[in-house]
């Protein structure tokens, strides 16, 4: 049934791209379209839902398309309802954002096509049962994005972006390409079923391993290949950015779960040393660039590279605690990553529409020319601090509880064999802690930038609250941030058929622990409960208020700020976001990112104003992707002598390949 | 009725760190002040301190919003509630499941993040300078206070206080060199936690180092005396995770009678009265640090935390 209903909402995405083309110019076309997306979602929401928690999976569907002799099939199991219902709520919630946002749009026939086609392809990757489904989904995917990106082409950044964005996608899918090619063997099984049942020899599965690491990696944004993705989320309309940061990433997980965990037979130690070390790298320097952006949305990019970082952590311990027959600790370690794909998806979605918000009202992008908006804008002001809350991991809301969830998979850590991995878990779990110490950090100077203190432009003094749909789309995203924080243990309980199939084994059931803790391993280990610390925070404060209003005082008088006897009412006097960072970065950015500060004092007496100049230089461009530019450029401008060349000389080149052709042919029997 | 009996243990606990707090705070003060040859305050100044600060009209900025209003009480809750879930006369109390040292040491956070978006609330220079510092201690503090909890768990097995605490009294622990190395750790992290000397001066003003009082320089009235108790919190907060994982003896574990209980309190007074006094006489003897020295002195901390960890990765016997 719900293959049925999932290939519907495909379809009827599609129709929707189609007559948003058709109609994208009239007024009413915002509202239709994206009223229509709604429903769709909606409806595969459900589906996703109602599969997942009455487990009627399993369903293989061939499809009447396809390569000629495989033909292409569609099937959803437990793994992907679960990411459907992560594509289809951010779907819900962006398309509801998008009834009010997306009115103000100057061009909507550049974005409106787009958005129910990318959903489409999304949705499709999910349900695909071969590689060739899989690969034009992916791609499909990877190209309604780009035009996305491209919404806005006016401005050279977003152009650039774009640029960089197709090429790494177009690297990501060569590198599965490769992936699935190895996978279906000589034979060119490319049906998902023919490579789960297929052993293959170690090196094989090695570089299988790699190439679906590159290739899942680069759409996730995982070190060093996250370089497209600060350039490319923020430049596309926010509720697009939304769904490329808090979903299309997830979609990329995807990929790399269903490669690595379920379509590869032989998980070894290394590839799990691999993605921790890689997942605690992504994760500090994900949140060490975001802690230093001023723009508000590309800030929120990098934060997403951060929590990707997270989510890959957790994978990763799950492949090693699998690859040592560990399976109960690699369940409780995919569930905290599983878990936290999802809480991501909940607070990265309400950041950035809140972005979208301040952005439209202020029409500022940078937060050191904002300020003060919390008396402008209280409700998206709440909201956000709620997001901010939240991907900080903070309790009692829920990206505590997933990252306590890896925590208690490093804790079980050293129990692992391998002495590779010993050393490396608790290394991995300080980067983890540093990680989310800097996130706080970051997000103390993102909401406060934006929203407190002294209104720093007039663009900032004037700014008004967001429509009705967008507060709807928020207040929704926040409440689900919030009941995931305080009764973890149903979404707990709903993932375990997932750990079930990949891994062989479950958290323990939290439905019938008492007063709806969550007891990951063993209660005399460790336990959390959202809703006590929750109750207990809120009875504490009120009944303290209450108490000291009632019996003491409640005189309140305002006054000018006093600033230990030294008030200027100048507005420049307020810290800025750079200020507020510069001891981190100071600290912890100066070696990592060379970072060059000059500051040009002019002389006593000089009329001109002092300059202060701050140059980062980004470790990933600087080894990895100038040697590569500049390696391409040489080597093409070497063969493009090719161009000249005279009529028997292409004839020659043209037979002379040939003649290697055939020679390799002949080897290779 | 046994379920009675539990929720007033569990109460007491609550009332009991509330009660006390002032208290140690006054400790260290008037220790400190005869250190240096004062006669120092009262010992029971800072609960004079507070209740008058409760009864002042608070002044608050014309731009201050909501959420400088409201900061000063979630602060003191989430203080409090992390300061009661610590064991303290005796484990196993009704609701001591509910956070496990990390659930504590992240609800710390969640009145951090508070405090440091209040002190950018008004939009002064100080606020924000308090502000910034303050989380620049904090990226530091956490990794090795995460460090602490790694190795204190490997040790006993759980992350539950509870359990951490009986493992230290009835397992056969004995004298190991990684607690030793995390306890030196745990006193680095604790002391620039609650803005002690060298990491902060809690006794001054108008001081271009100042980190906390900074952040709260705007404060006055009932809001300041939230902060002042939620302050006072955390220091006794601190002093009761350091007895509850590393000198647990005289606590009450499986029998929960009422001299059991009494025996508990009276050791456990008694060891954070100690520890009140041993703290002024390590302030005392080092001078206050420049801002940039802190990850000198955290990353020490750090270091040794990483340490014990790697020794027990080595062997589980060290």
């Amino acid at each position: 049934m719900p293959i049925r209903v999932g290939l519907a909402c495909v379809a009827a995405y599609l129709v929707a791209a189609v007559l948003a083309a058709a109609v994208g110019g009239r007024r009413v076309a915002p509202v239709l379209i994206y009223g229509a997306m709604t429903a769709v979602s909606a409806v595969g929401l459900g589906s996703a839902l109602f599969a997942l928690v009455t487990g009627d999976l399993k369903t293989q569907l061939a499809l009447p398309l396809g390569l000629p002799l495989s033909g292409g099939s569609v099937r959803i199991d437990a793994l992907s309802a679960f990411f459907l219902l992560v594509v289809n709520l951010g779907g819900v919630a962006a398309s509801v954002y998008g009834l009010g946002y997306g009115r103000h749009e100057r061009s909507p026939l550049r974005v409106l096509p787009y958005i129910p086609a990318y959903l489409a392809g999304m949705n499709l990757v999910l349900m695909a049962d071969d590689a060739f489904t899989f690969l034009v989904a992916w791609e499909f995917m990877s190209l309604a994005s780009w035009a996305l990106v491209l919404a806005d082409h006016r401005r050279e950044e977003n152009a650039r972006a774009a640029y960089i964005y197709i090429v790494m996608a177009s690297a990501g899918t060569l590198c599965l390409l490769l992936t699935f090619g190895l996978l279906a063997g000589p034979d060119g099984g490319y049906a998902f079923a023919a490579m789960r049942e297929t052993v293959e020899p170690p090196l094989i599965a090695g570089l299988v391993f790699l190439l679906a690491l590159a290739g899942a990696g680069s759409k996730a944004g995982l070190a060093p290949l996250h370089i497209w993705l600060p350039l490319a989320h923020p430049a596309a309309p926010s509720h697009v950015s939304a769904l490329m940061s808090g979903v299309m990433t997830k979609v990329a997980i995807y990929g790399f779960i269903r490669i690595v965990f379920d379509l590869v037979n032989a998980p070894a130690s290394w590839m799990s040393l691999i993605v921790v070390a890689l997942g605690g790298i992504t994760a500090v320097l994900g949140v060490l660039y975001a802690l230093l952006q001023q723009d508000i949305k590309r800030l929120l990019a990098y934060s997403t590279v951060e929590n990707v970082g997270i989510v890959f952590v957790g994978l990763g311990l799950a492949l090693a605690f699998r690859a040592h027959d560990m399976s109960v600790p690699a369940a409780l370690a995919l569930t905290a990553a599983l878990l936290h794909v999802l809480n991501h998806s909940f607070f990265k979605s309400l950041l950035f529409f809140g972005a979208g918000a301040v952005v439209h009202a202020s029409g500022e992008r940078d937060m050191e020319r904002l300020g003060g908006l919390i008396h402008r804008m209280p409700h998206t002001a709440v909201v956000f601090l709620i997001g901010c809350a939240a991907i900080s991991a903070l309790p009692p809301l829920n990206g505590f509880v997933s990252e306590w969830m890896t925590f208690q998979a490093i804790l079980v850590g050293p129990q692992l064999p391998h002495w590779g991995l010993k050393l490396i878990v608790p290394a991995v779990g300080a980067l983890l802690a540093l990680a989310t110490a800097f996130a706080a950090a970051c997000f103390v100077k993102l909401f406060g930038m934006i929203f407190l203190g002294r209104a720093r432009t007039p663009a900032a003094r004037t700014a008004h609250d967001a429509d009705g749909f967008s507060l709807a789309a928020m207040y929704g995203l926040a409440a689900l941030c919030f009941l995931s924080g305080i009764v973890p243990g149903i979404l707990i309980d709903v993932l375990a058929p997932v750990a079930q199939t990949l891994v062989g084994a479950r958290v323990p059931e939290q439905s019938g622990v008492a007063w709806l803790s969550v007891v990951p391993i063993a209660a005399s280990r460790s336990s959390y409960n959202g809703l006590v610390i929750f109750s207990f925070l809120i009875c504490s404060g009120v009944l303290t208020a209450m108490v000291i209003h009632r019996y003491a005082t409640r005189a309140t008088r305002r006054s000018a700020f006093w600033d230990c006897g030294y008030p200027d009412p100048s507005l420049a006097t307020q810290y800025s976001g750079s200020s507020f960072v510069m001891p981190i970065r100071r600290v912890f950015g100066t070696a990592l990112f060379d970072i060059r500060e000059t500051v040009d004092m002019p002389p006593p007496g000089a009329r001109r104003p002092a300059r202060f100049s701050l140059k980062i230089f980004d470790p990933a461009w600087r080894f990895a992707y100038g040697p590569a530019t500049r390696a391409v450029w040489t080597i093409a401008g070497k063969l493009n002598r090719l161009q000249f060349l005279t009529i028997r000389r292409y004839l020659t080149l043209v037979f002379a390949a040939l003649i290697v052709l055939l020679i390799v042919v002949a080897a290779w029997r | 009725m046994a379920i009675i009996y539990e929720l007033a243990a569990q109460g007491m606990q609550m009332i009991l760190v509330l009660a006390v707090a002032p208290f140690i705070l006054g400790v260290t003060r008037r220790f400190k002040a005869r250190l240096l040859r004062r006669i120092g305050p009262p010992l029971l100044q800072p609960y004079r301190d507070i209740w008058k600060l409760m009864h002042k009209e608070a002044v608050m900025a014309h731009g201050a919003s909501w959420l400088y209003r409201s900061t000063p009480y979630l602060l003191f809750a989430s203080t409090w509630v992390a300061a009661a879930l610590i064991p303290t006369y005796s484990t196993g109390l009704l609701f001591s499941w509910s956070a496990d040292l990390i659930a504590i040491v992240a609800l710390l956070a969640t009145g951090r993040f508070a405090l440091a978006l209040a002190g950018m609330d008004v939009g002064t220079a100080f606020g924000g300078i308090g502000s910034s510092r303050e989380m620049l201690i904090a990226s530091l503090a956490e990794p090795a206070m995460l460090l602490v909890v790694l190795t204190v768990s490997l040790v006993a097995g759980t992350t539950q206080l509870s359990a951490i605490a009986e493992h230290m009294i009835h397992g056969s622990v004995g004298l190991r060199v990684s607690l030793g190395l995390v306890l030196f750790a745990f006193v680095f992290v604790a002391i620039a936690e609650n803005a002690r000397i060298p990491i902060d001066n809690p006794a001054t003003h108008l001081e271009l180092t100042m980190v906390h009082e900074a952040m709260v320089l705007e404060y006055s009235g009932r809001h300041l005396a939230m902060i002042e108790a939620a302050a006072a919190l955390k220091l006794t907060l601190y002093f009761s995770l350091l007895v509850c994982l590393f000198f647990p003896f005289g606590i009450a574990t499986g029998d929960k009678s009422i001299v059991a209980f009494a025996i508990g309190l009276g050791f456990y007074l008694s060891k954070i009265t100690l520890l009140a006094v041993l703290l002024p006489i390590g302030e005392t003897a080092v001078a206050k640090m420049r801002v940039f020295r802190y990850p000198i002195f955290l990353g020490g901390a750090f270091a040794t935390a990483a340490l014990a960890v790697f020794l027990l990765f080595v062997s589980q016997g060290f």
